[in-house]
């Protein structure tokens, strides 16, 4: 746990006149497992974007897996970089199953001109069977619930047999169960598979309790990180969300008590 | 009946522009109608009946006054299509209304008879000769070779451009490819089709397929040959009615649209059934 496969310094990135990153700052090492929480606009997704390539910095500099991204590397480096993002809008009637959409994790490493062998089947299927959706397999993708189709979605980033996982805020918009199921199978990954994983969230809810390190993020900035038990503070919370500190006792008293 | 017509070169050159013509436009709308772009090409077939006019207009050849004012769209068009940040659809009405104006604004400026203008307007499959097929043929070559070499690559981006991004692919060269070839698709079937008309044998054949597979490669398969079939049968009741082939072409492949969407199995969603996996998967 020494080498940083993430490294950004001082990252600025900005979407026609608001800026989404004031110049962040973070090191990830290999194999941690990074919660980054904060309310919405903070720039979470943003910072995700800068580590997979999609993102644009005006000022900065980001090192992934050993490699400056240039504009001219994002392809290359992306395909080492899985990307779970929110549940998406599917067309019900869109003319793919479950298989083939997993199987679309492995075109990148694949290149061009290159179809998928029975090697990269074996593979998509294994990663259905990880993610409980084997009986799914042929079911058109349209057709899946939300809470399904992000399985699909982390069995196709897995397909890809990733270095680093990305998380976009993958339980937003699903129930309850739906949520634990989609977050107890991240932790199962993280934990057999030891992926440099990073979580972002909205939803203090959503935020894996296994987290390594917890990243507070308001306004395009990192305001502070650490241990989960230490930066999952009222006082801290009531700071990031702009609530004042009796109400967010008083929220996570009721969240504790509607969960038990 | 007397079906001695077919044995003449000229009903010949039009079947197989039909069949050529039909399976290059099918592939396209398979894009336009997976990629939900219809009105995207719209535009793009009025954009090239501008660009003709304009050739006509100017005296040089309507082919490349298509095809540079097609390309010329898409390259509007393709960036806001691309970032969607504001609704697409407006911008597109505002060009798509702007090309058909052009359109007739050169219609109006051209000297003498306007006869070249209205034969692009309605298509005349019948006049095609060897070398406007020897063009579709072409066409018709690169689009399903594009489709068949880089099908998975097209396959991704159709299904999810960011997703597409994100596992590695070009997808954002994918989409400007696929406008391109969009644009010139309808550019070389312009002349046989017709600038109003063309752009229903680009989505009505993929349309009805897309009402019957759930399969992508059965789409692009079942669309060529709606398109061909379209083509074709159009091509016939034009004969047999005497009446403008652009026209039976688009009518027809309306009326299989109609039947496709009728006996659609997607129509039932909650009626699908699968087998158990180990039997489906080979």
């Amino acid at each position: 746990m020494n080498t940083p496969v993430i490294q950004i310094d001082n990252a600025v990135v900005s979407y026609r006149e608001d800026v989404a990153l004031r110049g962040v700052s973070l090191e990830v090492q290999a194999g941690e497992f990074i919660g980054i929480i904060g309310p919405n606009g903070a720039g979470k997704t943003t910072i995700l974007t800068i580590v997979n390539g999609l993102g644009k910095l005006i000022h900065g500099t980001v090192r992934v897996l050993g490699h400056s991204l240039t504009p001219g590397n994002g392809h290359s480096l992306r395909k080492r970089v899985g990307y779970v993002a929110q549940v998406q809008n599917i067309d019900p009637r869109m003319p793919m199953n479950v298989r083939e959409v997993v199987m679309i994790g492995r075109y990148g490493i694949l290149g061009l001109f290159r179809r998928p062998g029975k090697h990269d089947w074996r593979v998509v299927d294994e990663m259905l069977e990880l993610v409980g959706m084997t009986r799914l397999a042929l079911r058109p993708i349209g057709h899946l619930s939300g809470g399904e189709q992000q399985r699909v979605a982390i069995a196709r980033c897995l397909a890809q047999e990733p270095d680093i996982f990305l998380l976009d805020e993958p339980t937003a918009s699903l129930d309850w169960r739906a949520k634990t199921d989609i977050l107890d199978l991240v932790k199962l990954i993280h934990d057999t598979r030891h992926l440099t994983t990073m979580f972002v969230t909205h939803d203090l809810s959503a935020l894996p309790v296994s987290c390594d390190r917890v990243v507070l993020m308001k306004d395009g900035l990192i305001w502070s990180s650490g241990l989960p038990q230490k930066q999952l503070t009222d006082d801290n919370l009531s700071h990031l969300y702009d609530i004042p500190i009796g109400a967010v006792r008083k929220r996570r008293t009721e969240e504790i008590l509607t969960l038990h | 009946m007397d079906f001695s017509i077919f044995g003449y070169q000229f009903m010949q050159n039009a079947i197989l522009s039909g069949v050529l013509g039909g399976i290059a436009c099918a592939t396209i709308g398979v894009f336009v109608v997976l990629m939900h772009m219809p009105f995207i090409g719209v535009c793009m077939s009025h954009a090239a009946f501008a660009g003709a006019l304009l050739g006509l207009w100017l005296g040089f050849n309507p082919l490349i006054g298509a095809f540079g004012v097609s390309l010329a769209a898409a390259a509007v068009i393709g960036p806001l299509a691309d970032r969607g940040e504001l609704n697409p659809e407006t911008s597109v009405g505002v060009i798509f209304s702007l090309m058909l104006g052009l359109a007739f604004l050169f219609m109006g400026l051209m000297p003498g008879t306007k006869s070249g203008a209205l034969e692009l307007l309605w298509g005349s499959i019948l006049t095609n000769t060897r070398s406007d097929i020897m063009l579709l043929g072409i066409t018709a070559v690169v689009v399903v070779g594009i489709v068949i070499i880089f099908y998975k690559e097209i396959q991704a981006t159709i299904f999810h451009r960011d997703m597409a991004l994100s596992v590695g692919i070009p997808a954002t060269l994918f989409l400007y490819g696929i406008l391109f070839l969009t644009g010139s698709t309808i550019t070389v079937t312009l002349r046989s089709i017709g600038g109003l008309l063309i752009f229903s044998l680009i989505l009505n054949p993929a349309a009805a397929a897309y009402q019957l597979t759930y399969n992508m490669s059965r789409m692009f398969l079942l669309a060529a040959v709606f398109g061909v079939l379209s083509s074709l049968t159009g091509l016939l009741f034009s004969y047999l009615f005497n009446v403008p082939s652009g026209a039976t072409i688009v009518v027809t492949s309306s009326v299989i649209f109609m039947l496709a969407a009728i006996f659609s199995p997607k129509r039932k969603i909650k009626g699908w059934h699968q087998k158990p996996v180990e039997e489906q998967i080979s």
